[in-house]
């Protein structure tokens, strides 16, 4: 991992006269990012009204929970791990079964045990089982390293996703579980999309503090070490294992909340929401956003939302080619952000 | 072409060592020796039946062309080579063999090649050298005590260790290495890649550290000249092998270092 290549511009602005402000302000990419994407946020927002921006604004709530948290891994202690939408999965679907009560189903033999809790035991729960799965996970994940890190998760990812699909008599398979009820606090039912909104930031909120905490704390700092130089680390005394295993189980944790989360707010998973693809796209944000950048991984996060969404206004598109069409875009996007800018839109390091 | 007397002696390492400065050795008991060592690398060997050792306050080379295993002595004493007989003693007793708890035994290891984390600042990188001190003043008093052998990482303290240069930097891996308050410090190849006249601050920083702090210190080196102004003792591998030890005096006087770097070390 290189030093980023505009340090000096960053620091250009330290001298003061306006001319040389404004041309450090015109090269600074991390500037143009920050103003397009939340002017883009803003314009969206005015365009499409206040229905569409809470709606918008949950599912970038979900995303930016999931990349601020694998950023934890990825950017911060340079683990590249493709697995994180199994913890997400297994956040959903453990409130799902938790709190579904499957009055709805007609085919009896797809029967799943329900068990009716409410929203707000069952998400503890979905937390500490994706907690659980990661240590188990980790320990194993623990003997590998680089390319080989990479490939074990993948297989960590499509193990999860035909867990989802295969093991019908819990998950309901491709039939998904549906019903899944908004969360309440006793006669309170968080049911109005702005309610949830609000909801949702404020557990953005927590796991951003709570990632910040991290990062800033020596814990974090032995993260970054792992991140540059495991073995020089380890020659101190620290046991890199340990510190890696943390971090990997507290990163599943934040990603099974936003699984809960997420299944409250659809009020249906099934396994496509989950699958591999899924997994990339988010190692994608979180490599445009920037590594070992909170801020960049919500940039990163908001960005997709706005471009997932907003391509479906685009007319020449046809609506059921937006699903498609968001991957390519992507996918060159990430191209492009590769060869020019590799630190991503707001990061400090290279992959 | 004799051999010294010395060299032969060291030729048939496992035997006690005999008259001389290896035998002072024996009589004050190292605070830390290797005996008998073996190293293997797959098919290849390493270190074979190495035994060497340095005494409290004592500053020794380990000296040796390239592949010689000298480096390995140090990873072997670290835990991080696959030693097949032998053992590491530590005030007389077996060494444990995992590094973390190496390191709280107070041994220092600083790596080949300076390992500066370039994405931390150069006080954050100071302080991971000093793992599970939650005393702050403790720790301040370190850092105090780093910065003032090297006032250079006092003037750039906040700065990111990516910043310096490879003799700053080294300086930086010397003072990370001081942060755990080691009773030895272990250096491999302080001097690798930097331009002659900082190999000779380091040097006189090494020098610094042993008076001032009473560190003991095992120094890898290639820069034979060097490194020999400053140690009390040496010892010279050649392929895994200890084949020379003596005083730097005994060095310079003995062809030893000719010969083994000229390749004519016909001993076998």
């Amino acid at each position: 991992m290189q030093p980023p290549a505009d340090s000096q511009t960053r620091s250009a602005p330290n001298s003061r006269s306006p001319k040389a402000l404004l041309a450090a302000a015109k090269t600074n990419v991390e500037l143009w990012a920050n103003l397009l994407i939340i002017g883009w946020a803003l314009g969206f927002m005015l365009w499409k009204g206040v229905g569409f921006a809470i709606a918008i604004g949950t599912v970038f709530a979900i995303w930016a929970i999931l990349t601020v948290s694998l950023n934890l891994v990825v950017g911060y202690t340079g683990l590249l791990s493709v697995g994180h939408v199994g913890f997400f999965g297994i956040g959903a679907y453990t409130v799902a079964i938790l709190t579904s009560r499957a009055e709805y189903e007609q085919l009896r033999t797809e029967a799943i045990p329900t068990f009716g809790w409410p929203f707000f035991a069952a998400l503890p729960v979905g937390v500490l089982l994706a907690g659980v799965i990661a240590v188990a996970v980790g320990v194993v994940f623990n003997r590998f390293r680089d390319d080989i890190y990479v490939l074990v998760s993948f297989g960590f990812a499509i193990i999860s996703f035909n867990v989802f699909l295969n093991w019908r008599g819990l998950t309901r398979g491709a039939f998904g579980i549906h019903e899944i009820p908004r969360p309440a606090v006793g006669g309170w039912v968080l049911d109005g999309e702005l309610e949830f909104l609000v909801f949702a930031l404020a557990i953005l909120g927590v796991i951003v503090l709570l990632s910040w905490l991290i990062v800033t704390s020596s814990f974090g700092r032995v993260l970054t070490a792992i991140r540059e130089d495991e073995q020089a680390i380890a020659v101190f005394g620290y046991q890199t294992t340990h510190y890696k295993l943390a971090v990997w189980t507290i990163s599943a944790m934040m990603a099974g909340l936003a699984g809960g989360l997420f299944a409250g707010w659809t009020s249906f998973v099934d396994p496509n929401s989950f699958i591999l693809l899924e997994s990339m796209l988010l190692v994608a944000i979180v490599i445009l956003g920037g590594l070992a950048t909170i801020w960049g991984s919500l940039l990163g996060a908001m960005a997709f939302v706005l471009l997932e969404e907003g391509m479906r206004f685009l007319p020449f598109l046809p609506a059921i080619h937006v699903g498609q069409a968001r991957l390519v875009v992507l996918g060159i996007l990430l191209v492009l952000l590769m060869v020019f800018r590799p630190q991503g839109l707001v990061g400090r390091y290279k992959l | 072409m004799d051999m010294p007397p010395e060299t032969t002696e060291t030729q048939n390492p496992g035997q006690r060592p005999g008259p001389g400065e290896a035998g002072a050795v024996a009589v004050d008991g190292p605070i830390l020796a290797l005996s008998g060592i073996s190293v293997r690398y797959g098919a290849v060997v390493a270190l074979d039946n190495v035994s060497l050792g340095v005494r409290r306050g004592e500053v020794v080379a380990v000296m040796g062309p390239n592949g010689a295993g000298k480096s390995t002595v140090l990873k072997a004493i670290m835990g991080l080579a696959p030693v097949v007989a032998g053992e590491v003693l530590w005030r007389r007793e077996r060494l444990a063999a995992a590094t973390h708890e190496i390191v709280k035994e107070g041994i220092a290891f600083v790596p080949q090649g300076r390992r500066v984390f370039t994405h931390l600042t150069i006080e954050e990188n100071l302080e991971m050298g000093c793992l599970h001190l939650k005393d702050k003043a403790e720790k301040q008093r370190r850092l105090d005590g780093v910065m003032r052998i090297f006032p250079i990482l006092q003037s750039k303290r906040g700065d990111m260790a990516s910043a310096m240069s490879g003799g700053q930097q080294q300086m930086l891996a010397l003072g990370r290495g001081l942060m755990a308050a080691p009773d030895v410090l272990l250096l491999d190849e302080p001097t690798l890649g930097l331009a002659p006249i900082v190999v000779g601050e380091v040097f006189d920083k090494v020098s610094e550290i042993s008076e001032t702090l009473k560190t003991t210190i095992m120094v890898v080196e290639h820069n034979i000249k060097g490194v020999l102004d400053i140690v009390d003792r040496a010892y010279v591998l050649d392929k895994g092998r200890v084949v020379f030890t003596g005083t730097p005096k005994s060095v310079r006087e003995s062809n030893i270092l000719t010969e083994i770097f000229l390749g004519k070390s016909g001993a076998s």
